[in-house]
């Protein structure tokens, strides 16, 4: 198996704390990664690290994606590559209506990779089969970007736009978190419908729930910074049992 | 070491400016007699400054520094130049009345459709049978020492009239056209909406080629009688080095609907004052308006509403996105006069500043004079949202292409007030043009 994303002794500081005090994780094609650990423990800075979000200091370590330095690129850059960060918040952005932001975004990414333009049938082709799969009316698509969606159709929203920039790697940011039970299994197909030999996921929760719907490969704990524990699925199960004091000890 | 203080005073007029008019100003009598006095009054008074509270951020002694001399009548020449520059319009299936250099060109304009009337207004200002004719240079109701200006010097406009229940169904399209240079253009239009009449009226303030540096000084008035309905779309898409001061005097009947957006992305300097008054009751009033501003355009927006009789709504949203060191001024003053029971106002702005030398200044003034109102006043000025920003960043859209995203959505928003497609989208147009241009 091909390693997809290597993180390597990463260090992060977010003014002057260090929130990541060398962080090592290897994601490997077709593997899907949870990332379990209490509040605080930077799972979120983590993230948003790989995505390219301003305001994180990186002192040491790397990041390699496909064998190239990932921390070098722009997050449009990384995104064109195929790295897809799934947000905990989605944001709403008032004015810009939904299918000409994701009809802008795929065309950004293919005209960055040095690809044709997808021409307009087929991109509302590929929209409207998406939609129906995911349970998403199309009239969702015609107001402003998540302006107005309750939580379960935001996080649809970023299923959505997996599936349509298809990504090799998914990073999902506490895709549970404000979900009820319906609308975590509707988000949860989706992303099982993308799992694939080529693609690797990062499944960051805090429960062990979600894992019940997207089942892991590995599972990492993290605390204080750093990936403390590191082991099958059944070491969701454990955490749930026995939570992750344990852990936080264990660090301190 | 002598210093020579420069006294922003009102000799500073050229007095010759309006003695070197005079003989080509329309209308004898009691015309030339209002337009002496308003010049004597625009003399006194000079320019106005930044002691004068309702030009505090706009100072055009410092910022035009004086008057240019009025345009010469346009010559064939600068027909063919105005020609060419209403033919790049975006505005189009309007029926056009065009101002070249501040007077009307009958063989560039259209024909007024059926339950229109048009008129010059330099021949009704002739028109010695006419007993009212110098009615229409009086200002008193502003006061505004620009608007006593316009009177003394307005060469030409156009006066519009809609027959009560008539709905033209073109809409009435004022084109201003600027040829020459370094020239000042004074222009005074009128429309008049019978009752229950609909109709939408366009102002377009553009140039041709060769012109620059000039100042333009225009005023429209504005009646909307019983029961009519007026949108109102104004596109400013003056020279870099151009000034454009205008004013709109708007009184509104009983029942009626007025509707009225500004975009500004041309003129180094701008001013467009408008006076809204609610003479009759249960009318809304909507006014709305953006101003793009980059390099060091300076763009007002001043609005003055009177509420004079009871039960009117008005909403006012004006926006601003203001680049480099620009300089974005909206004022807005409500006045709820005693008997305005009932009145329902709000007042909006919102700046989007995208340069840390980039400036907003806002003055709301509420003076509520009932008992049984409802008005409130809001405003916002901020930079880009980051978090929005990474959000498109993070879904592959370049920095670049992701500000002129948010920034469309933040003009788009206003733009959409606009109830009329093609104006909607002309407006957007100018709009698009402007972000394009920003490097």
């Amino acid at each position: 198996m091909s390693a997809l994303l290597e993180v390597n002794n990463l260090k992060v500081r977010v003014e002057e704390r260090e929130i990541l005090h060398g962080l090592t994780l290897t994601v490997n094609k077709g593997q899907v990664h949870a990332i379990m650990g209490p509040n605080g423990s930077g799972k979120s800075t983590l993230s948003h690290v790989i995505a390219g979000k301003p305001g994180y200091e990186v002192t040491d370590g790397e990041i390699l994606f496909e064998g190239e330095d990932l921390l070098a690129m722009e997050p449009d850059e990384r995104a064109a590559k195929g790295v897809f960060l799934a947000f905990q918040y989605p944001v709403e952005i008032p004015g810009v209506a939904t299918m000409n932001f994701l009809r802008t975004a795929l065309n950004a990414q293919r005209k960055a990779r040095g690809e044709a333009e997808m021409s307009t049938p087929d991109f509302l082709k590929k929209v409207r089969e998406v939609c129906t799969r995911l349970n998403i009316p199309q009239d969702m698509l015609k107001r402003g970007v998540n302006v107005g969606f309750s939580g379960g159709e935001k996080k649809r929203n970023e299923v959505l736009q997996m599936a349509l920039f298809e990504p090799s790697l998914c990073i999902l940011d506490e895709m549970d978190s404000g979900l009820d039970i319906d609308a975590l299994r509707i988000a949860a197909d989706g992303v099982n419908a993308l799992r694939t030999p080529d693609r690797g996921f990062v499944v960051i929760t805090h429960y062990q729930r979600l894992l019940n719907y997207i089942v892991p490969d590995v599972v990492h704990v993290m605390s204080n910074g750093r990936v403390v524990k590191s082991g099958g699925k059944e070491l969701a199960l454990e955490l749930e049992e026995s939570g992750y004091a344990q852990f936080e000890e264990k660090a301190a | 070491m002598n210093v020579a203080l420069l006294k922003p005073a009102p000799e500073r007029v050229p007095n010759d400016l309006f003695a070197d008019a005079r003989s080509r100003l329309p209308g004898t009598g009691p015309v030339a007699d209002l337009r002496a006095a308003s010049f004597a009054d625009f003399a006194a008074r000079g320019l106005p400054h930044r002691r004068i509270e309702e030009w505090k951020y706009t100072d055009l002694r410092a910022l035009l520094g004086q008057v240019a001399p009025l345009a010469a009548a346009p010559d064939e020449a600068a027909l063919a130049r105005a020609k060419a520059a209403l033919a790049k319009l975006d505005v189009t299936g309007t029926a056009r009345f065009v101002l070249v250099d501040g007077v009307f060109a009958a063989e560039l304009s259209d024909a007024p459709a059926a339950g229109v009337t048009l008129r010059r207004l330099g021949a009704v200002l002739e028109d010695e049978t006419n007993t009212v004719r110098a009615d229409l240079l009086r200002t008193n109701a502003t006061g505004d020492v620009m608007v006593a200006f316009n009177a003394a010097l307005a060469t030409d406009g156009v006066v519009l009239g809609v027959a009560d229940g008539a709905r033209p169904d073109k809409p009435l399209h004022i084109v201003h056209v600027a040829t020459q240079p370094s020239v000042s253009v004074a222009t005074r239009s009128f429309l008049q909406l019978g009752k229950d009449a609909q109709a939408t009226l366009v102002e377009s303030f553009v140039t041709a080629e060769g012109a620059h540096d000039y100042q333009r000084h225009d005023a429209v008035v504005i009646s909307i009688g019983d029961g009519a309905a007026l949108e109102h779309v104004r596109l400013v898409e003056d020279a870099h080095d151009a000034a454009n001061i205008s004013t709109a005097i708007v009184t509104l009947g009983a029942k009626a609907r007025f509707n009225t957006f500004s975009i500004t992305t041309g003129a180094h300097v701008s001013r467009y004052q408008a006076f809204v008054r609610f003479n009759g009751e249960e009318t809304h009033a909507s006014i709305n308006g953006i101003n793009l501003l980059k390099d060091r355009q300076h763009g007002d927006a001043t609005l003055v509403l009177d509420h004079a009789v009871p039960n009117c709504d008005s909403r006012e949203e004006f926006r601003a996105v203001v680049d480099d060191s620009a300089r974005s001024v909206f004022q807005g003053r409500i006045n709820v006069h005693p008997d305005a029971q009932k009145t329902d106002a709000k007042m909006m702005t919102r700046a989007l500043l995208l340069s840390d030398e980039a400036e907003a200044d806002n003055k709301p003034e509420l003076e509520i004079f009932a008992d049984d109102v409802t008005c409130g006043h809001g405003a916002t000025t901020g930079a880009l949202d980051d978090s929005l920003l990474f959000y498109l960043r993070a879904r592959g859209l370049p920095e670049k292409e992701a500000q002129a995203m948010l920034i469309q959505a933040f003009v788009g928003e206003a733009i959409e007030t606009i109830a009329d497609d093609s104006l909607r989208e002309a407006a957007e147009t100018a709009a698009e043009r402007w972000l394009k241009a920003r490097s």
